[in-house]
């Protein structure tokens, strides 16, 4: 440190003061630099030194560079960072087209551009001396080799032809026929307008411009304006005759044309106007009447005729005059004979609700029709149903409401199943082992036994099943109430007869008891055992285990068998329609017998229910995974289930079906995807540009190999 | 009165030529056609069967190299042409369509390492074991004219990979680094290194043509920013990648090629995680590249068979080989997409059909709609056990099928081990590690 030296007597106080400090050292305590300029801050004449220490002590450290690795790679980080961000613009492009239901590349489409031959041949020489030596013929006899391919021949006659001329003329021609054409088919538009209006219009605006002509007439020539006034009168009177009081007619205008100048004109005019009025205002005291009438006509039909009659005499005394000014025509025809009004309304309800209601039934049954044949019941198929309208309709509605039972009461019935089992599982003695039909497992192709007429038979397994639940449910109850009324099938009521037994065994189970057990403890037991099946029975009070399998049982042997087909054509060989039912010998004849399958796996096991509908021979064939995309087997079903070919679709939804993903041009290169492309602006500055204006860092390692090569 | 009488327009049923369809009148009515399904399931299992007949895809195979084809290049603008360097330092350019060599140069002295076209197809370069890089000119030398280099490098080191740009006059080149070369000059504009160890391919991003990546031999995939002159990340993989090839549809996509008989999708912004592992080869995967509508690529093995991948599957779906094709060592898409060359050890380079069962040449309409018609059916009924056993079911070599067979069994023990040894150890102490992640050893910043 280069200090002012200083003065001798200063440090000598100096050191006198910083004995305390001395003494400190001696104890061997840390010095910091604050206490050395504790004593000098008292001394005023070590101001120079102070400041420099001041300086010293304002003034940070620069901290310590960063190793050239670390540097190194936050450079990277950087860098990867604003990369990864730029390239992450294309990700909307990437996943459109990931998704995308066609790709067709090239994706760029490229305007086929036409080069002529002088273009294509322009940057060839002969080289070779084949070619050199037809080079030369070529040059002698004066053929063009390059730019343009025409001989000087060719070239003077095209020179001797000027188009300019021929094609002013042809131009000129064309105008003057467009011109033609045009006129006359304006001509012909306005002749075709019917509306009277524009017509009216149209004569107003010639009338206007007669009566400018008119009066110019008058004063250039007044002869001649007296000759059109006289043309004009004899007008007036032939139209007269026609004794028409409204402005519209072709007098009235003449009139108000003449009014202007002639006053006795002027005065037929107002006098026209003043009758006109006058029937105007008489006539329209009785159309308000009649409004309000019509009014109450709608509201209620009971007013009666006689009413109607005498406000019809007092109003109106001349039926002819309002007949003509009335603008309802419909109203008019009411009023013009009264008496016939109510009847005619009433009939005309009358018909109206004929015509209505043959409507509503039509469509009643056109919806009845859909929905039977949507789901061809066989009862139906086998005789066909009675057509009468309110039966119909009732059938209907029935339906509807029985399916919706049906599934409720399937609903309630799965709760209880569930129910049960959690049970059974607990301990509870049921003895019938129950087995539920396997209904998810469908096979896609659905080959059955049985001959299958319809789409909708394809599809109907599951109908059957929601369907015909009800029926047997009611018949087992019946036969629950009483089953020696039971006509058929002796094998079920034997079946019956033996689960029953079960049936007691369960319920009533008989307590074990012997002898040698003291009879409290039984007692005591069978309070409890006996507690317990209340408690069970309680429980269970509303349904029967095993009457339900035996149902289920029952319709599952009823859906498995093969069903006969009826073929009958209504109207084949005889007379058909509305009402006529085909003959019991054309329903015996076209009725296909199903026939005997072979006897179920579970015929002689009442307690099991064997499925029969899987197909050995079939599930080879058929999918037994749900494969990836699909989340369930309905969806993957129904893509199967929709055809592609163009054999069940149009040709365009077949085109649209088959449309490959991914469509190439033969022939074509396809680039790989750009910017430009997509309608993102790509960097405008090139990639050489930039890497040549930062030659920031070429490696170490590589300057010293470039610093080696200059040596060498 | 009014009479009504039947008028029928001829053109609704009347043909215009003889040659034309008869047309039929066609109720679509589905109640009228119950066996829709079965009979399209027939129909898809016929066209399954049929692609299977038709599955022919060898088409030619060009011959004429003295050694092994160590590379391959595509011409930019011309279908056609194709260029292929050897291991004897020549370079061939050959005519696809009349499938024969047009030119031959002799551009090194020992391997040719790498050839590639420049962006217009006007010339291109190679790099060779005498460390220089070359560029030639397409067209061939005029008449009487000595073949010779347009430029010629002379490097210090080696260079194992050339790579040109896609727009603009500059290529990179990779050995001990990786130099970013301008065409005018005899010296690198930029060289990037991490690590000290010989970089076997390096490959410009096709859509951000700034970006480049590379593979070494220390097992890693490095990535570069031209513009910035620095790398940007590297993964370490578990072994060698011997190449890598960018999706030219997908910016950021690129596969990798590697020694363990996998192949490795990455999204170049999350390393860590391949997006898919692709599996099938059972030797080393040497060479990949993409087909140019980025749905698929092809790769080359060292188990003397091309495999064809979807990106977005594991699997191959197609597998091709020949009797006399060696270890494959180079493969290409073409740019039209329809077909595929492999050049092998055995000095031959082979056309194939990318899509095995494609019928070649023009289709008429119908033609066109019946395969269309028949590509959807086998889509739609894939995975029919019937369809998709005859649809997978492909013949290989006994070689290659022993050692599928062999892998499966070694694949299985070691994942039982991994099993038993979860079982017997602490829960949470050996984790499930995915086989995406299994594969990655280190993402490095």
């Amino acid at each position: 440190m280069k200090g002012p030296v200083m003065e001798r007597g200063s440090i000598e106080s100096f050191w006198k003061q910083s004995i305390p400090l001395m003494e400190r050292l001696g104890t061997r305590e840390k010095l910091v630099l604050s206490d050395l300029l504790q004593p000098i801050k008292t001394s005023s004449s070590l101001a120079t030194v102070k400041k420099q220490l001041k300086r010293v002590k304002s003034k940070k450290t620069v901290e310590l560079p960063l190793n050239k690795e670390e540097v190194a790679r936050i450079h990277r980080e950087v860098a990867f960072n604003k990369t990864s961000q730029a390239l992450s613009r294309w990700d909307p492009i990437i996943l459109k087209n990931r998704k995308a239901e066609q790709l067709a590349f090239p994706l760029k489409k490229e305007r086929a551009v036409f080069a002529p031959i002088e273009h294509v041949l322009r940057g060839w020489k002969a080289r070779s001396p084949l070619e050199q030596e037809i080079f030369n013929v070529l040059h002698k006899n004066e053929q063009p080799v390059t730019d343009p391919l025409l001989t000087p021949v060719e070239k003077a006659s095209l020179k001797a032809m000027s188009l300019e001329e021929a094609k002013m003329r042809r131009a000129e021609l064309q105008r003057a026929r467009a011109l033609q054409s045009y006129y006359e088919a304006k001509a012909r538009r306005e002749r075709k307008i019917r509306s009277k209006k524009y017509h009216k219009v149209m004569k107003k605006g010639k009338a206007k411009k007669a009566v400018k002509d008119f009066a110019t007439l008058r004063k250039v020539s007044p002869t001649a304006a007296l000759e059109e006034l006289e043309k004009m009168e004899k007008a007036r009177m032939v139209e007269r005759m026609s004794l028409k009081h409204q402005n519209s007619g072709k007098w009235a205008k003449s009139k108000a044309i003449m009014a202007k100048y002639d006053l006795e004109a002027c005065q037929a005019m107002q006098e026209q106007l003043a009758k006109n009025k006058e029937l105007m205002r008489k006539l329209q005291a009785p159309s308000e009447s009649e409004e309000e009438e019509g009014g109450v006509e709608e509201d209620g039909l009971f007013v009666p005729d006689v009413v109607n009659e005498v406000q019809m005499n007092i109003n109106g005394p001349n039926p002819w005059i309002r007949t003509s000014c009335t603008s309802d025509t419909k109203e008019a025809e009411i009023q013009k004979d009264p008496e016939q009004l109510p009847e005619r309304l009433a009939c005309e309800n009358s018909e109206s609700e004929g015509e209505e209601s043959p409507v509503a039934e039509e469509t009643l049954l056109k919806e009845f029709e859909e929905r039977r044949s949507l789901r061809k019941r066989p009862e139906l198929n086998q005789d066909a149903q009675p057509l009468g309208r309110e039966e119909t309709q009732d059938s209907s509605s029935q339906e509807v409401l029985s399916e919706l039972r049906a599934l409720s009461r399937k609903l309630s019935k799965e709760d209880r199943q569930s129910r049960k089992q959690q049970v059974n599982s607990v301990g509870a003695v049921l003895p019938v082992q129950r087995e539920e039909p396997d209904q998810e497992e469908e096979p896609l192709l659905l080959q059955r036994p049985e001959r299958v007429q319809t789409l909708e038979e394809l599809g109907k397994e599951d109908w059957f099943q929601s369907t015909e639940l009800p029926r047997p449910a009611s018949q087992g109850q019946q036969m629950e109430k009483n089953p020696n009324d039971q006509p058929d099938a002796p094998k079920k009521k034997r079946k019956e007869h033996m689960i029953d037994l079960q049936n007691l065994l369960t319920t009533k189970s008989p307590s074990g008891t012997s002898l040698a057990v003291p009879t409290t403890v039984e007692e005591l037991e069978g309070e409890e055992e006996r507690d317990q099946k209340q408690m069970i029975k309680e429980a269970f009070a509303g349904d029967d285990v095993i009457r339900d399998f035996l149902k289920e049982k029952r319709e599952a042997v009823e859906a498995s068998k093969p069903k006969d087909v009826d073929l009958t054509l209504p109207g084949w060989g005889e007379w058909g329609g509305v009402g006529l039912q085909p003959s019991a010998k054309n329903r015996r004849r076209f009725l296909m017998k199903a026939p005997e399958g072979t006897p179920r796996k579970d015929k002689n096991l009442p307690n099991v229910i064997i499925s029969e509908k899987r197909n050995i021979r079939a599930t080879a064939h058929q999918v037994h995974v749900l494969p990836y995309p699909f989340t369930h087997h309905q969806q993957f079903e129904r893509t199967i289930q929709t055809p592609v070919g163009s054999t069940w679709n149009t040709q365009r939804a077949f085109q649209k079906l088959t449309s490959p993903k991914v469509v190439t041009k033969p022939g074509h290169i396809i680039k790989p995807i750009e910017a430009e492309d997509v309608g993102y602006r790509s960097s405008s500055r090139s990639d050489l540009s930039v890497v040549q204006k930062n030659p920031k860092r070429l490696s170490i390692r590589h300057k010293r190999q470039l610093k080696k090569n200059s040596v060498d | 009165m009014k009479v009504k009488m039947l008028s029928r327009n001829p053109d609704n049923y009347v043909r215009e030529t003889k040659l034309d369809i008869q047309r039929v009148p066609r109720n679509y009515d589905p109640t009228l056609h119950p066996f829709e399904v079965p009979r399209e399931y027939v129909r898809a299992l016929n066209a399954t069967k049929l692609e299977r007949v038709f599955a022919k895809p060898f088409l030619a195979s060009l011959d004429g190299h003295r050694d092994g084809v160590n590379c391959l290049a595509k011409h930019p603008k011309s279908l056609a042409t194709v260029l292929s360097g050897a291991c004897d330092g020549e370079v061939r350019i050959w005519n696809l369509t009349k499938r024969k060599c047009i030119r031959t140069i002799q551009a090194h002295e020992g391997f040719v390492r790498g050839i590639c076209t420049r962006f217009c197809g006007t010339s291109f370069f190679t790099t060779g074991d005498d460390k220089t890089v070359k560029q030639w000119k397409m067209d061939g030398p005029g008449y009487g004219e000595e073949e010779e280099p347009l430029h010629t490098v002379l490097g210090k080191t080696v260079y194992t990979g050339i790579d040109h740009h896609w727009k603009e006059a500059v290529f990179a080149t990779c050995g001990q680094q990786v130099d970013i070369w301008d065409e005018q000059r005899t010296s690198p504009i930029c060289s990037m290194t991490w690590g000290f160890d010989s970089i076997s391919s390096v490959k410009f991003n096709p859509i951000e043509t700034f970006l480049l990546g590379s593979c070494a031999s220390d097992r890693n995939i490095v990535l570069y920013d031209m513009r910035q002159a620095t790398p940007l990340k590297k993964v370490i993989l578990d072994m060698r990648t011997n190449t890598i090839c960018w999706n030219p549809m997908e910016a950021f996509i690129f596969t990798a090629a590697n020694e363990d008989y996998n192949l490795y999708t990455f999204d170049m912004r999350a390393l860590d995680t391949p997006v898919m592992v692709h599996m099938d080869h059972v030797s080393a995967v040497l060479d990949v590249d993409y087909s140019p509508t980025g749905k698929e690529f092809v790769s080359a093995s060292f188990d003397k068979s091309i495999r064809i991948f979807p990106v977005d599957k594991s699997r191959s779906r197609e597998v091709y080989h020949t009797k006399r094709m060696q270890h494959v060592i180079c493969v290409k898409w073409t740019s039209d997409s329809k077909y595929i060359m492999c050049g092998s050890d055995e000095m031959n380079i082979r056309l194939w059909k990318a899509n095995a069962s494609e019928k070649l040449g023009v289709l008429t309409s119908r033609e066109k709609a019946a395969k269309d018609y028949n590509q959807k059916l086998k889509e739609k009924f894939q995975h029919h056990p019937q369809i998709k056993r005859i649809s997978r079911h492909r013949h290989l070599p006994k070689s290659i099928y022993s050692q599928i067979q062999e892998q499966r069994i070694m694949k299985e023990a070691r994942r039982r081990k991994e099993v038993n040894r979860r079982k017997h150890s602490k829960p949470g102490s050996v984790p499930i590690v995915s086989e995406k992640k299994k594969h990655i050893v280190a993402v490095v910043k």
